[in-house]
Protein backbone atom coordinates (compact mmCIF):
# COMPACT_ATOMS: atom_id res chain seq x y z
CA UNK A 1 0.00 0.00 0.00
CA UNK A 2 2.87 2.48 0.23
CA UNK A 3 2.33 2.96 -3.75
CA UNK A 4 3.08 5.98 -5.91
CA UNK A 5 0.20 7.19 -4.88
CA UNK A 6 -0.07 6.86 -1.07
CA UNK A 7 3.55 9.14 -1.41
CA UNK A 8 2.05 11.41 -3.76
CA UNK A 9 -0.87 12.07 -1.34
CA UNK A 10 1.34 12.57 1.61
CA UNK A 11 3.78 14.91 -0.33
CA UNK A 12 0.41 17.14 -1.76
CA UNK A 13 -0.38 16.89 2.44
CA UNK A 14 2.86 18.34 3.27
CA UNK A 15 2.13 21.74 1.09
CA UNK A 16 -1.10 21.98 1.74
CA UNK A 17 -0.47 22.02 5.36
CA UNK A 18 2.32 24.62 4.92
CA UNK A 19 -0.15 26.78 3.20
CA UNK A 20 -2.81 26.47 5.77
CA UNK A 21 -0.33 27.45 8.33
CA UNK A 22 1.63 29.79 6.57
CA UNK A 23 -1.03 32.02 4.74
CA UNK A 24 -3.03 32.25 7.91
CA UNK A 25 0.10 32.97 10.13
CA UNK A 26 0.82 36.25 7.81
CA UNK A 27 -2.59 37.07 7.43
CA UNK A 28 -3.20 36.97 11.32
CA UNK A 29 -0.22 38.95 11.60
CA UNK A 30 -1.60 41.51 9.35
CA UNK A 31 -4.70 41.32 11.77
CA UNK A 32 -2.76 41.47 14.90
CA UNK A 33 -0.14 43.03 14.59
CA UNK A 34 -1.65 46.18 15.00
CA UNK A 35 -3.76 45.22 17.56
CA UNK A 36 -1.03 44.03 20.04
CA UNK A 37 0.60 47.62 19.15
CA UNK A 38 -2.91 49.18 20.10
CA UNK A 39 -3.34 47.20 23.21
CA UNK A 40 0.29 48.08 24.25
CA UNK A 41 0.04 51.55 23.54
CA UNK A 42 -3.74 52.45 25.23
CA UNK A 43 -3.01 50.51 28.34
CA UNK A 44 -2.76 52.49 31.22
CA UNK A 45 1.13 52.04 31.68
CA UNK A 46 1.26 52.88 27.90
CA UNK A 47 2.49 55.79 25.88
CA UNK A 48 -1.53 57.23 25.14
CA UNK A 49 -3.44 55.39 27.53
CA UNK A 50 -6.86 55.07 26.12
CA UNK A 51 -8.83 53.27 28.65
CA UNK A 52 -11.72 53.05 26.30
CA UNK A 53 -9.84 51.39 23.30
CA UNK A 54 -8.24 48.92 25.57
CA UNK A 55 -11.32 47.65 27.18
CA UNK A 56 -12.93 47.00 23.93
CA UNK A 57 -9.75 45.63 22.19
CA UNK A 58 -8.74 43.41 25.42
CA UNK A 59 -12.47 42.10 26.06
CA UNK A 60 -12.79 41.10 22.02
CA UNK A 61 -9.36 39.18 22.29
CA UNK A 62 -10.34 37.12 25.28
CA UNK A 63 -13.72 36.21 23.48
CA UNK A 64 -12.16 35.17 20.13
CA UNK A 65 -9.35 33.02 22.12
CA UNK A 66 -11.80 31.41 24.57
CA UNK A 67 -14.00 29.95 22.23
CA UNK A 68 -12.56 26.31 21.25
CA UNK A 69 -11.06 26.35 17.53
CA UNK A 70 -12.75 23.51 16.24
CA UNK A 71 -16.35 25.51 17.60
CA UNK A 72 -14.68 28.46 16.32
CA UNK A 73 -14.88 27.21 13.07
CA UNK A 74 -18.19 25.78 12.84
CA UNK A 75 -19.60 29.07 13.81
CA UNK A 76 -17.68 30.57 11.43
CA UNK A 77 -18.87 28.61 7.90
CA UNK A 78 -21.15 30.70 6.78
CA UNK A 79 -18.42 33.91 7.12
CA UNK A 80 -16.26 31.15 5.58
CA UNK A 81 -19.09 30.13 2.58
CA UNK A 82 -19.27 34.15 1.91
CA UNK A 83 -15.69 34.94 1.45
CA UNK A 84 -14.63 31.15 -0.17
CA UNK A 85 -17.66 30.23 -1.51
CA UNK A 86 -17.17 26.62 0.26
CA UNK A 87 -16.73 25.63 3.59
CA UNK A 88 -14.33 22.53 2.78
CA UNK A 89 -10.68 22.54 1.70
CA UNK A 90 -7.56 24.11 2.49
CA UNK A 91 -8.65 28.01 0.58
CA UNK A 92 -11.86 27.86 3.17
CA UNK A 93 -9.76 26.93 6.57
CA UNK A 94 -7.54 29.89 5.69
CA UNK A 95 -10.88 32.02 6.77
CA UNK A 96 -11.03 30.80 10.65
CA UNK A 97 -7.55 29.81 10.87
CA UNK A 98 -6.67 33.50 10.65
CA UNK A 99 -9.61 34.32 12.42
CA UNK A 100 -8.71 32.35 15.64
CA UNK A 101 -4.37 33.37 14.81
CA UNK A 102 -5.15 37.53 15.06
CA UNK A 103 -5.78 37.88 18.80
CA UNK A 104 -3.94 35.17 19.56
CA UNK A 105 -0.92 36.96 17.76
CA UNK A 106 -2.05 40.26 19.31
CA UNK A 107 -1.89 39.16 22.93
CA UNK A 108 1.67 37.69 22.07
CA UNK A 109 2.81 40.98 20.49
CA UNK A 110 1.59 43.25 23.31
CA UNK A 111 3.64 40.74 25.39
CA UNK A 112 6.68 41.05 23.46
CA UNK A 113 6.25 44.88 23.26
CA UNK A 114 5.62 45.25 27.40
CA UNK A 115 8.85 43.47 27.90
CA UNK A 116 10.82 46.95 26.29
CA UNK A 117 12.04 48.82 29.36
CA UNK A 118 10.46 51.61 30.35
CA UNK A 119 13.52 53.75 30.80
CA UNK A 120 14.36 53.39 27.11
CA UNK A 121 10.34 54.33 26.15
CA UNK A 122 10.76 57.52 28.59
CA UNK A 123 14.77 58.39 26.96
CA UNK A 124 12.79 58.06 23.95
CA UNK A 125 9.77 60.68 25.10
CA UNK A 126 12.76 63.17 26.55
CA UNK A 127 14.33 63.02 23.15
CA UNK A 128 11.09 64.56 21.78
CA UNK A 129 10.20 61.63 20.14
CA UNK A 130 6.48 60.91 18.79
CA UNK A 131 4.49 57.85 19.40
CA UNK A 132 5.00 56.35 15.90
CA UNK A 133 8.71 56.68 16.74
CA UNK A 134 8.71 55.09 20.02
CA UNK A 135 6.65 52.52 18.21
CA UNK A 136 8.56 51.52 14.76
CA UNK A 137 11.74 52.78 15.87
CA UNK A 138 11.90 51.59 19.87
CA UNK A 139 9.20 48.99 20.77
CA UNK A 140 9.29 46.98 17.35
CA UNK A 141 12.87 46.95 17.30
CA UNK A 142 14.11 46.91 20.53
CA UNK A 143 11.94 43.61 21.07
CA UNK A 144 12.36 42.02 18.17
CA UNK A 145 14.01 38.60 19.32
CA UNK A 146 10.73 38.39 21.45
CA UNK A 147 8.64 38.97 18.66
CA UNK A 148 10.29 36.62 16.42
CA UNK A 149 10.57 33.51 19.26
CA UNK A 150 6.75 34.36 19.40
CA UNK A 151 6.22 33.97 16.01
CA UNK A 152 7.55 30.45 16.19
CA UNK A 153 4.96 29.41 18.56
CA UNK A 154 2.57 31.22 17.01
CA UNK A 155 3.50 29.31 13.99
CA UNK A 156 3.64 25.89 15.90
CA UNK A 157 0.18 26.22 17.29
CA UNK A 158 -1.47 27.48 13.88
CA UNK A 159 -0.07 24.31 12.04
CA UNK A 160 -1.79 22.20 15.47
CA UNK A 161 -5.46 23.81 14.47
CA UNK A 162 -5.19 23.32 10.60
CA UNK A 163 -4.20 19.55 11.32
CA UNK A 164 -7.31 20.20 13.65
CA UNK A 165 -9.16 21.35 10.79
CA UNK A 166 -8.41 18.19 8.53
CA UNK A 167 -11.19 16.10 11.26
CA UNK A 168 -13.57 18.52 9.51
CA UNK A 169 -12.83 18.44 5.95
CA UNK A 170 -9.79 20.31 5.50
CA UNK A 171 -7.37 18.87 3.27
CA UNK A 172 -3.52 18.71 4.65
CA UNK A 173 -1.33 16.05 7.12
CA UNK A 174 -4.11 16.46 9.19
CA UNK A 175 -6.55 15.32 7.22
CA UNK A 176 -4.59 12.61 6.00
CA UNK A 177 -3.80 11.40 9.39
CA UNK A 178 -7.54 11.27 10.37
CA UNK A 179 -8.36 9.50 7.28
CA UNK A 180 -6.22 7.01 7.13
CA UNK A 181 -5.54 6.52 11.05
CA UNK A 182 -9.37 6.68 12.06
CA UNK A 183 -11.67 6.39 9.71
CA UNK A 184 -9.39 3.30 8.08
CA UNK A 185 -7.34 2.36 10.71
CA UNK A 186 -3.82 2.00 8.82
CA UNK A 187 -1.70 3.17 11.95
CA UNK A 188 1.52 3.06 9.78
CA UNK A 189 0.01 6.16 7.37
CA UNK A 190 -1.00 7.67 10.57
CA UNK A 191 1.98 7.38 12.43
CA UNK A 192 4.38 8.66 9.27
CA UNK A 193 2.04 11.85 8.99
CA UNK A 194 2.55 12.55 12.83
CA UNK A 195 6.33 12.33 12.52
CA UNK A 196 6.23 14.62 9.44
CA UNK A 197 3.63 17.15 11.55
CA UNK A 198 7.00 16.79 14.41
CA UNK A 199 9.48 17.40 12.02
CA UNK A 200 7.56 20.32 10.34
CA UNK A 201 7.04 21.94 14.40
CA UNK A 202 11.11 21.16 14.46
CA UNK A 203 12.19 22.91 11.31
CA UNK A 204 9.94 26.30 11.51
CA UNK A 205 11.26 26.22 15.83
CA UNK A 206 15.08 26.36 14.48
CA UNK A 207 14.47 28.81 11.49
CA UNK A 208 12.78 31.13 14.46
CA UNK A 209 15.70 30.04 17.01
CA UNK A 210 18.05 30.60 14.32
CA UNK A 211 16.67 34.12 13.01
CA UNK A 212 16.09 35.52 16.61
CA UNK A 213 19.36 35.15 17.24
CA UNK A 214 20.95 36.50 14.51
CA UNK A 215 18.86 39.68 15.33
CA UNK A 216 19.74 39.81 19.21
CA UNK A 217 22.58 42.46 19.42
CA UNK A 218 22.07 41.61 23.34
CA UNK A 219 24.75 39.44 23.75
CA UNK A 220 28.28 40.16 25.21
CA UNK A 221 30.13 39.49 22.07
CA UNK B 1 18.35 87.78 34.63
CA UNK B 2 16.32 85.71 33.89
CA UNK B 3 16.25 82.19 35.11
CA UNK B 4 16.66 79.48 32.41
CA UNK B 5 14.17 77.26 34.48
CA UNK B 6 11.54 79.13 37.28
CA UNK B 7 9.61 76.62 38.81
CA UNK B 8 7.05 78.15 40.81
CA UNK B 9 4.77 76.66 43.66
CA UNK B 10 5.42 72.84 41.82
CA UNK B 11 2.83 70.39 43.19
CA UNK B 12 2.67 66.74 42.21
CA UNK B 13 0.40 64.15 43.69
CA UNK B 14 0.45 60.91 42.64
CA UNK B 15 -3.15 59.40 42.91
CA UNK B 16 -3.34 55.53 43.92
CA UNK B 17 -6.40 53.41 44.66
CA UNK B 18 -6.02 53.32 48.71
CA UNK B 19 -4.36 56.69 49.06
CA UNK B 20 -2.70 60.02 47.69
CA UNK B 21 1.24 60.22 47.91
CA UNK B 22 2.11 63.81 47.96
CA UNK B 23 5.45 63.63 46.13
CA UNK B 24 5.79 67.83 45.60
CA UNK B 25 4.31 69.86 47.96
CA UNK B 26 4.82 73.23 46.31
CA UNK B 27 8.27 73.75 45.47
CA UNK B 28 9.52 77.46 43.89
CA UNK B 29 13.51 77.46 42.68
CA UNK B 30 15.16 79.55 40.40
CA UNK B 31 17.94 77.73 38.26
CA UNK B 32 19.85 80.31 35.85
CA UNK B 33 21.90 79.41 32.70
CA UNK B 34 25.07 77.65 33.59
CA UNK B 35 24.39 76.83 36.86
CA UNK B 36 25.44 73.33 38.14
CA UNK B 37 22.22 72.95 40.36
CA UNK B 38 22.56 70.05 42.55
CA UNK B 39 19.08 68.67 44.55
CA UNK B 40 19.82 66.49 46.63
CA UNK B 41 17.60 64.69 49.66
CA UNK B 42 17.13 61.33 51.34
CA UNK B 43 15.25 58.28 49.43
CA UNK B 44 11.85 59.13 48.46
CA UNK B 45 12.37 62.52 49.04
CA UNK B 46 10.51 63.40 45.99
CA UNK B 47 13.97 64.39 43.47
CA UNK B 48 12.96 62.25 40.57
CA UNK B 49 9.49 63.57 40.53
CA UNK B 50 10.98 67.02 40.64
CA UNK B 51 13.23 66.37 37.73
CA UNK B 52 10.83 64.70 35.44
CA UNK B 53 8.70 67.71 35.98
CA UNK B 54 11.10 70.03 33.88
CA UNK B 55 10.50 68.19 30.83
CA UNK B 56 6.70 67.30 31.75
CA UNK B 57 7.78 63.66 31.24
CA UNK B 58 5.50 63.95 34.57
CA UNK B 59 2.74 66.38 34.55
CA UNK B 60 2.66 68.71 37.91
CA UNK B 61 -0.57 68.34 39.18
CA UNK B 62 -0.23 72.12 40.10
CA UNK B 63 2.10 74.90 39.64
CA UNK B 64 4.23 75.84 36.74
CA UNK B 65 7.34 75.41 35.39
CA UNK B 66 8.73 77.75 32.87
CA UNK B 67 11.75 76.78 30.85
CA UNK B 68 13.76 79.76 28.99
CA UNK B 69 10.72 81.69 29.69
CA UNK B 70 7.93 79.75 28.70
CA UNK B 71 5.51 77.97 30.38
CA UNK B 72 6.19 74.36 29.76
CA UNK B 73 1.80 73.68 30.66
CA UNK B 74 0.40 76.23 27.85
CA UNK B 75 2.25 74.20 24.97
CA UNK B 76 0.70 71.62 22.63
CA UNK B 77 1.70 68.30 22.36
CA UNK B 78 4.01 69.25 19.78
CA UNK B 79 5.44 72.26 20.75
CA UNK B 80 6.29 70.17 23.72
CA UNK B 81 8.36 67.40 22.13
CA UNK B 82 9.67 70.62 20.53
CA UNK B 83 10.93 72.01 23.52
CA UNK B 84 11.81 68.46 24.81
CA UNK B 85 14.75 68.77 22.52
CA UNK B 86 16.31 71.37 24.45
CA UNK B 87 16.33 69.56 27.87
CA UNK B 88 18.41 66.88 27.31
CA UNK B 89 18.06 63.58 30.18
CA UNK B 90 20.60 60.93 31.35
CA UNK B 91 19.41 58.26 33.72
CA UNK B 92 20.72 56.45 36.26
CA UNK B 93 20.60 53.00 34.29
CA UNK B 94 21.52 54.72 31.14
CA UNK B 95 18.43 53.79 28.90
CA UNK B 96 20.49 52.77 25.57
CA UNK B 97 18.74 51.18 22.88
CA UNK B 98 20.24 47.62 23.47
CA UNK B 99 19.59 46.34 19.47
CA UNK B 100 21.59 49.49 18.34
CA UNK B 101 25.13 50.03 17.77
CA UNK B 102 26.73 53.14 19.85
CA UNK B 103 26.91 55.33 16.93
CA UNK B 104 23.27 54.31 16.34
CA UNK B 105 22.42 55.35 19.18
CA UNK B 106 23.95 58.98 19.41
CA UNK B 107 22.32 58.84 16.04
CA UNK B 108 18.66 58.44 17.35
CA UNK B 109 17.63 61.95 19.10
CA UNK B 110 18.95 63.20 15.18
CA UNK B 111 16.59 60.69 13.46
CA UNK B 112 13.56 62.16 15.45
CA UNK B 113 14.78 65.70 14.55
CA UNK B 114 14.94 64.56 11.19
CA UNK B 115 18.51 64.89 9.83
CA UNK B 116 19.68 63.29 7.28
CA UNK B 117 21.57 59.50 8.20
CA UNK B 118 25.09 60.96 6.70
CA UNK B 119 24.96 64.19 8.66
CA UNK B 120 23.61 62.16 11.87
CA UNK B 121 26.68 59.97 11.59
CA UNK B 122 29.33 62.50 11.15
CA UNK B 123 27.43 64.32 14.11
CA UNK B 124 27.51 61.08 16.42
CA UNK B 125 30.72 60.72 15.35
CA UNK B 126 32.36 64.07 16.65
CA UNK B 127 30.28 63.36 19.89
CA UNK B 128 31.85 60.22 20.57
CA UNK B 129 34.54 61.47 20.00
CA UNK B 130 34.11 64.41 22.73
CA UNK B 131 32.98 61.80 25.12
CA UNK B 132 36.51 59.75 24.82
CA UNK B 133 34.40 56.56 22.86
CA UNK B 134 35.59 56.38 18.99
CA UNK B 135 36.80 53.18 18.92
CA UNK B 136 33.12 52.09 20.56
CA UNK B 137 31.31 53.10 17.43
CA UNK B 138 30.38 49.82 16.02
CA UNK B 139 29.78 47.75 19.37
CA UNK B 140 26.83 47.01 21.10
CA UNK B 141 25.95 49.08 24.81
CA UNK B 142 25.77 44.86 26.29
CA UNK B 143 29.65 45.13 24.97
CA UNK B 144 30.28 48.06 27.20
CA UNK B 145 31.13 48.85 30.95
CA UNK B 146 28.68 50.98 33.31
CA UNK B 147 30.50 53.92 32.40
CA UNK B 148 31.13 53.91 28.77
CA UNK B 149 27.02 53.25 28.75
CA UNK B 150 26.85 56.30 30.91
CA UNK B 151 29.42 58.21 27.77
CA UNK B 152 27.48 57.12 25.41
CA UNK B 153 23.85 58.52 26.79
CA UNK B 154 25.67 61.82 27.37
CA UNK B 155 27.13 61.94 23.49
CA UNK B 156 23.71 60.86 22.55
CA UNK B 157 21.72 63.78 24.70
CA UNK B 158 24.86 66.57 23.61
CA UNK B 159 24.28 65.38 20.39
CA UNK B 160 20.67 67.42 20.41
CA UNK B 161 22.55 70.53 21.29
CA UNK B 162 20.57 71.03 24.57
CA UNK B 163 20.67 74.00 26.57
CA UNK B 164 19.51 72.31 29.83
CA UNK B 165 20.34 68.50 30.73
CA UNK B 166 18.85 66.86 33.51
CA UNK B 167 20.74 64.18 35.29
CA UNK B 168 18.70 61.87 37.64
CA UNK B 169 21.19 59.64 39.79
CA UNK B 170 23.73 59.69 36.66
CA UNK B 171 26.37 58.17 38.72
CA UNK B 172 24.45 55.73 41.43
CA UNK B 173 24.69 52.86 39.65
CA UNK B 174 28.39 53.91 39.21
CA UNK B 175 31.81 53.20 41.31
CA UNK B 176 33.47 55.76 43.05
CA UNK B 177 36.41 56.12 40.56
CA UNK B 178 33.85 55.68 37.14
CA UNK B 179 31.83 58.69 38.96
CA UNK B 180 34.19 60.90 39.92
CA UNK B 181 35.44 60.86 35.59
CA UNK B 182 31.63 61.04 34.73
CA UNK B 183 30.94 63.94 36.88
CA UNK B 184 34.62 65.58 35.17
CA UNK B 185 32.73 65.28 31.82
CA UNK B 186 29.95 66.58 33.00
CA UNK B 187 31.78 69.59 34.55
CA UNK B 188 33.97 69.69 31.10
CA UNK B 189 30.62 69.87 29.59
CA UNK B 190 28.97 73.06 31.40
CA UNK B 191 31.82 75.18 30.77
CA UNK B 192 32.41 74.13 26.90
CA UNK B 193 28.90 74.76 26.12
CA UNK B 194 27.92 76.71 28.33
CA UNK B 195 24.61 73.98 29.37
CA UNK B 196 23.31 74.13 32.22
CA UNK B 197 23.02 70.87 33.99
CA UNK B 198 20.57 70.01 37.14
CA UNK B 199 21.86 66.95 38.89
CA UNK B 200 19.97 64.86 41.38
CA UNK B 201 21.59 62.65 43.77
CA UNK B 202 21.53 61.25 47.38
CA UNK B 203 25.00 61.73 47.72
CA UNK B 204 26.54 65.01 49.18
CA UNK B 205 30.17 64.10 47.60
CA UNK B 206 28.56 64.33 44.12
CA UNK B 207 26.94 67.73 45.05
CA UNK B 208 30.66 68.97 46.22
CA UNK B 209 32.70 67.60 43.19
CA UNK B 210 30.24 69.77 40.62
CA UNK B 211 27.76 71.58 42.09
CA UNK B 212 27.75 75.39 41.96
CA UNK B 213 24.20 75.43 43.94
CA UNK B 214 22.42 72.99 45.71
CA UNK B 215 18.76 72.49 46.92
CA UNK B 216 17.51 70.40 49.80
CA UNK B 217 14.35 68.33 49.22
CA UNK B 218 12.37 66.78 52.21
CA UNK B 219 9.20 64.73 51.97
CA UNK B 220 8.23 66.92 49.24
CA UNK B 221 9.22 70.26 50.62
CA UNK B 222 11.92 72.31 49.47
CA UNK B 223 13.80 73.14 52.56
CA UNK B 224 17.07 75.08 51.94
CA UNK B 225 18.80 76.18 48.94
CA UNK B 226 21.77 78.39 47.80
CA UNK B 227 25.42 78.10 46.86
CA UNK B 228 27.38 75.33 47.01
CA UNK B 229 29.57 77.01 49.61
CA UNK B 230 27.07 78.61 51.74
CA UNK B 231 25.12 75.62 52.69
CA UNK B 232 28.24 73.17 52.74
CA UNK B 233 29.95 76.12 55.26
CA UNK B 234 26.78 76.22 57.25
CA UNK B 235 23.62 74.09 56.99
CA UNK B 236 20.63 75.82 58.53
CA UNK B 237 18.28 72.97 58.44
CA UNK B 238 18.01 69.37 60.16
CA UNK B 239 18.18 67.70 56.85
CA UNK B 240 20.82 70.26 55.09
CA UNK B 241 23.26 68.81 58.53
CA UNK B 242 21.76 65.19 58.10
CA UNK B 243 22.75 65.11 54.20
CA UNK B 244 26.24 67.01 55.03
CA UNK B 245 27.11 65.10 57.83
CA UNK B 246 26.25 61.12 56.16
CA UNK B 247 29.81 60.52 55.82
CA UNK B 248 30.77 60.53 59.22
CA UNK B 249 28.44 57.36 60.07
CA UNK B 250 31.88 55.84 60.34
CA UNK B 251 33.13 57.91 63.43
CA UNK B 252 30.71 55.76 66.07
CA UNK B 253 33.08 57.39 68.94
CA UNK B 254 32.43 60.80 68.44
CA UNK B 255 28.72 60.86 70.34
CA UNK B 256 28.67 62.26 73.40
CA UNK B 257 31.82 63.68 73.39
CA UNK B 258 32.87 67.31 72.47
CA UNK B 259 33.02 67.51 69.05
CA UNK B 260 33.41 70.48 66.08
CA UNK B 261 33.11 70.15 62.91
CA UNK B 262 35.58 72.81 60.37
CA UNK B 263 35.28 73.55 57.18
CA UNK B 264 38.17 74.94 55.08
CA UNK B 265 37.38 76.90 51.98
CA UNK B 266 38.79 80.11 49.74
CA UNK B 267 39.80 82.45 52.47
CA UNK B 268 40.84 79.83 54.73
CA UNK B 269 44.58 80.45 55.99
CA UNK B 270 47.70 78.53 54.83
CA UNK B 271 49.11 77.99 57.34
CA UNK B 272 49.15 74.51 58.96
CA UNK B 273 45.99 75.66 61.29
CA UNK B 274 45.60 72.20 63.02
CA UNK B 275 49.75 71.68 63.85
CA UNK B 276 49.72 75.47 65.19
CA UNK B 277 46.99 74.97 67.18
CA UNK B 278 48.02 72.01 69.22
CA UNK B 279 51.72 73.76 69.43
CA UNK B 280 49.60 76.77 70.76
CA UNK B 281 47.60 75.41 73.21
CA UNK B 282 49.54 72.51 74.13
CA UNK B 283 46.68 70.16 74.20
CA UNK B 284 46.11 67.50 71.95
CA UNK B 285 42.61 67.01 69.66
CA UNK B 286 41.58 63.74 67.85
CA UNK B 287 40.90 64.18 64.84
CA UNK B 288 37.60 61.95 63.74
CA UNK B 289 37.55 62.56 60.11
CA UNK B 290 39.01 64.10 57.38
CA UNK B 291 38.18 64.91 53.58
CA UNK B 292 40.71 67.39 52.33
CA UNK B 293 41.53 68.55 48.94
CA UNK B 294 43.90 70.59 47.43
CA UNK B 295 41.92 72.44 45.12
CA UNK B 296 44.11 75.22 43.28
CA UNK B 297 46.43 75.25 45.66
CA UNK B 298 43.74 75.77 48.44
CA UNK B 299 42.67 73.61 50.94
CA UNK B 300 39.25 73.07 50.78
CA UNK B 301 36.89 70.40 52.77
CA UNK B 302 35.94 69.30 56.04
CA UNK B 303 37.27 68.32 59.30
CA UNK B 304 35.94 67.42 62.43
CA UNK B 305 38.18 67.26 65.52
CA UNK B 306 37.33 66.09 69.11
CA UNK B 307 38.12 68.94 71.53
CA UNK B 308 39.74 68.30 75.31
CA UNK B 309 37.29 67.84 77.95
CA UNK B 310 38.37 71.22 79.70
CA UNK B 311 35.42 73.69 78.40
CA UNK B 312 36.99 76.66 78.56
CA UNK B 313 40.51 75.20 76.59
CA UNK B 314 37.99 74.18 74.02
CA UNK B 315 36.50 77.50 73.95
CA UNK B 316 39.28 79.12 73.10
CA UNK B 317 40.13 76.59 70.40
CA UNK B 318 37.03 77.45 68.50
CA UNK B 319 37.78 81.02 68.56
CA UNK B 320 41.17 80.05 67.38
CA UNK B 321 39.73 78.25 64.64
CA UNK B 322 37.13 80.88 63.89
CA UNK B 323 40.49 83.76 63.81
CA UNK B 324 41.69 81.01 61.14
CA UNK B 325 39.09 81.96 58.79
CA UNK B 326 37.44 78.46 59.38
CA UNK B 327 33.95 78.19 59.18
CA UNK B 328 33.42 76.14 62.77
CA UNK B 329 29.99 74.56 64.12
CA UNK B 330 29.68 72.17 67.21
CA UNK B 331 28.31 69.25 66.62
CA UNK B 332 25.90 68.88 69.64
CA UNK B 333 22.91 67.19 67.98
CA UNK B 334 24.66 65.12 65.69
CA UNK B 335 23.90 61.83 66.68
CA UNK B 336 25.45 58.93 64.03
N1 LIG C 1 4.37 56.88 39.45
C1 LIG C 1 4.19 56.97 40.77
N2 LIG C 1 3.03 56.55 41.34
C2 LIG C 1 2.83 56.66 42.65
N3 LIG C 1 3.71 57.17 43.52
C3 LIG C 1 4.88 57.61 43.04
C4 LIG C 1 5.19 57.53 41.64
N4 LIG C 1 6.43 58.03 41.45
C5 LIG C 1 6.87 58.41 42.66
N5 LIG C 1 5.95 58.17 43.63
C6 LIG C 1 6.08 58.47 45.06
O1 LIG C 1 6.48 59.80 45.19
C7 LIG C 1 7.44 59.95 46.23
C8 LIG C 1 8.70 60.57 45.66
O2 LIG C 1 9.30 59.67 44.75
P1 LIG C 1 10.61 60.01 43.94
O3 LIG C 1 10.85 58.89 43.01
O4 LIG C 1 10.51 61.36 43.36
O5 LIG C 1 11.71 59.99 45.08
P2 LIG C 1 13.29 60.17 44.97
O6 LIG C 1 13.64 61.33 45.82
O7 LIG C 1 13.69 60.22 43.55
O8 LIG C 1 13.83 58.84 45.65
P3 LIG C 1 15.07 57.92 45.26
O9 LIG C 1 16.28 58.55 45.83
O10 LIG C 1 14.75 56.62 45.95
O11 LIG C 1 15.10 57.79 43.76
C9 LIG C 1 7.65 58.56 46.80
O12 LIG C 1 6.87 58.44 47.96
C10 LIG C 1 7.15 57.65 45.72
O13 LIG C 1 6.64 56.47 46.27
MG1 LIG D 1 14.82 58.93 42.24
Amino acid sequence: MWDEKVIQMIIEGIGETMYMTLVPTFLGYVLGMPLGILLTVTDKDGIRPNAGIYKVLDFLSNIFRSIPFLILLILLIPLTRMIVGKSYGSNAMIVPLTIAAAPYIARMVESSLKEVDHGVIEAAQSMGANTMTIVFKVLLMEARTSLITNATIVTATILGYSAMAGTVGADGLGAIAVRYGYNRYQPDIMIVTVILLVLLVQIMQGIGMMLSRHFDRRRTR
Amino acid sequence: MEPIIKIVDLHKDFKQKDMDVHALKGVNLNIYKGDIYGIIGMSGAGKSTLVRCLNFLERPTGGSVFVDGRDLASLTEKQLREARKDIGMIFQHFNLLMQRNVVDNVCFPLEIAGMKKRDARKKAMEYLEIVGLSEKAKAYPAQLSGGQKQRVAIARVLASDPKILLCDEATSALDPQTTKSILQLLKEINQKYGITIVVITHEMAVVQEICSHVAIIDKGNLVEHGTVEEIFQAPKSREAKKLIYQGYEKVAEMKGKRCVRIVFHENSSFEPVIGNMVLAFKAPVNILYANTRDLDGVAKGEMILQLPEDLELGDKMITYLKNAKLSVEELEDYVG
